[in-house]
């Protein structure tokens, strides 16, 4: 039961699907579908996992008081509040008491947690004491406000403009500055690696120079010929190159699935 | 601009100058955006594959029965198996059946699997070799003008190139006489290719940069210190002052904090 039926599972919806690939009958393509939904949904309830995770990590940081623990308390405000306002959305123009039970419920959560790690029992009391009062201000205004409410099975959160906001105006802002950070990391990286030692050292050097040099309004008429070569290389050399590599993960996919399938590789089990 | 997107566009520019910050060293601004972004990303992907996979893929799908009945009586309750299957992922908490969590797993990874044999054949190897064995343009050999993508010499080395670094990386042959110096025709290749790429990526960082700052330019500085624009705003300043006080504050204790350092080791 512990390895042998998982085994026997992977094989069998292994081989199923291969197979189902090749037959197109509409219940083929029924189960096709069918089982492409299973999988999402597994994957979604294993996203918890990770969500456990992360709570879990930044918890014992700061309950332990592990350095930087103050960053934690960052990340933990930054999923539940998104949380929040993904499940909820205004009913009208105005906000009512819609920050109130944030502020409520953040704060409830974190005098629960604070209540739950404290050692002395009359910092605990205090902290279930103060967690469970602001949970019932927290309950309260979300039944008793109507400017706004909670939606769990249509999806009006993800028009609210809280969470839009939390979009637009703080994950896509940093992400874009981290990937162009990147700028400067691999310009210093290649100051170090690009030295034309041999003859593939500098084909890779001039290459990249050439591909870099391609927008430089600088260059004049010379500009017009580096762009072009620059274009040739992208789509002749380059072309060929990523060929080879595209067939060869092709094909290593396909070899890992296949030792996968037939209980060769055994790694997604772990031990026990 | 309402002054509620003042505020935002603000805290999206400290966010940015934040992350930029690490171009010094890492400090307290970095950490603080990094984390923040950790937080936010994590939530955003809960919202989202809640609402766009969890609720229409099964919610949706039980609706029409009575959880009092285990929806055995939705219109398709067979919906119930992958969320049960789901649900014995969390067996993983537990030390003593964390083995159970093998199941979903294994028909997580079967279907997985056995999906990506015949994709993986027909979307990244069969179209790559129908497309290697296209046909040469022998009518525009030399192409129309300095190296002509569409000429015909263009489509050899494609196809020339391609089976080379095939062929440097098949290492059950040595690499000597014909074959060799096909397999080191291979890495030259390969170079080239590696090397545009790598320079299309540094170019790529450089566009998202120009875009960042350009960002900063359009959305904050010419509405926070034109006041000519009707969009301009007094509490705009202030937030603004305010950022430049907390890290001149913080560059001042830096300062500070070395110097007292140097002097404690001199």
């Amino acid at each position: 039961m512990r390895r042998q039926l998982p085994l026997a599972l992977v094989f069998i919806f292994g081989v199923f699907m291969i197979v189902q690939y090749f037959v197109p009958h509409e219940y083929s393509e029924w189960v096709y579908e069918f089982l492409l939904d299973w999988i999402t949904i597994i994957g979604i309830f294993a996203l918890a996992l990770g969500i456990y995770s992360l709570t879990h990590v930044s918890m014992g940081k700061i309950r332990n008081r592990t350095p930087n623990w103050q960053y934690a308390i960052v990340t933990m405000l930054g999923l539940f509040v998104m949380i929040y306002f993904g499940f909820t959305a205004r009913t009208g123009d105005s906000w009512g008491l819609y920050f109130v039970a944030l502020v409520a419920l953040t704060l409830g959560i974190s005098s629960l947690t604070w209540g739950a790690v404290e050692t002395q029992a009359s910092r605990r009391k205090i902290g279930f004491a103060a967690g469970l009062g602001l949970l019932a201000v927290f309950v309260l205004v979300a039944v008793f406000d109507p400017s706004w409410k909670f939606y769990f099975y249509t999806s009006e959160g993800l028009q609210s403009a809280m969470f839009r906001n939390f979009f637009d105006y703080i994950m896509i802002p940093i992400q874009s500055t981290m990937f162009s950070l990147l700028a400067f990391f691999i310009a210093s990286a290649a100051y170090r690696a690009f030295r034309a030692r041999n003859i593939l050292a500098t084909l890779l050097l001039a290459s990249a120079l050439i591909v870099m040099l391609r927008f430089n309004p600088f260059l004049g008429p010379v500009g017009e010929y580096i762009a072009q070569t620059a274009n040739w290389l992208l789509n002749v050399p380059n072309l060929a190159a990523k060929r080879a590599i595209v067939i060869g993960i092709g094909l290593g996919i396909v070899a890992t699935a296949l030792k996968v399938i037939l209980g060769i590789e055994r790694g997604y089990m772990g031990r026990g | 601009m309402e002054f509620g997107t003042y505020l935002w566009t603000t805290f999206a520019a400290f966010v940015i100058l934040a992350t930029f910050s690490f171009l010094y060293k890492d400090n307290p601004f970095y950490k603080f955006a990094e984390h923040l972004v950790v937080g936010v990303s994590a939530g955003y992907f809960v919202i989202i594959l809640w609402h766009n996979g969890l609720v229409p893929n099964l919610f949706h799908r039980l609706a029409d029965g009575d959880w009092y009945l285990l929806w055995m009586n939705s219109s398709k309750p067979w919906y119930i198996i992958p969320a049960i299957l789901g649900v014995l992922m969390w067996t993983r908490f537990s030390k003593k059946y964390s083995w159970v969590s093998r199941w979903p797993l294994a028909v997580y990874i079967g279907v997985g699997t056995g999906l990506a044999i015949p994709l993986e054949m027909s979307n990244r190897v069969n179209k790559q070799l129908y497309a290697a064995m296209a046909e040469i343009d022998w009518s525009n050999f030399w192409g129309s003008r300095f190296l002509d993508v569409s000429a015909g010499y263009s489509d050899i080395i494609i196809f020339v190139g391609a089976i080379a670094a095939l062929i440097y990386f098949f290492f059950s042959k040595a690499h000597t006489g014909v074959f060799g110096g096909v397999a080191t025709f291979g890495i030259w290749i390969l170079m080239i290719g590696f090397g545009a790429s790598f320079g299309y990526t540094v170019m790529a960082r450089i566009s998202l940069f120009i875009n960042r700052i350009q960002y900063m330019d359009n959305y904050w500085v010419q509405t926070a210190f034109d006041t000519s624009n009707p969009n301009f705003h007094a509490g705009f300043q202030i937030l603004f002052w305010l950022l430049v006080a907390v890290l001149i504050l913080y560059i001042v204790r830096e300062i500070m904090a070395h110097l007292k350092t140097k002097a404690q080791q001199g």
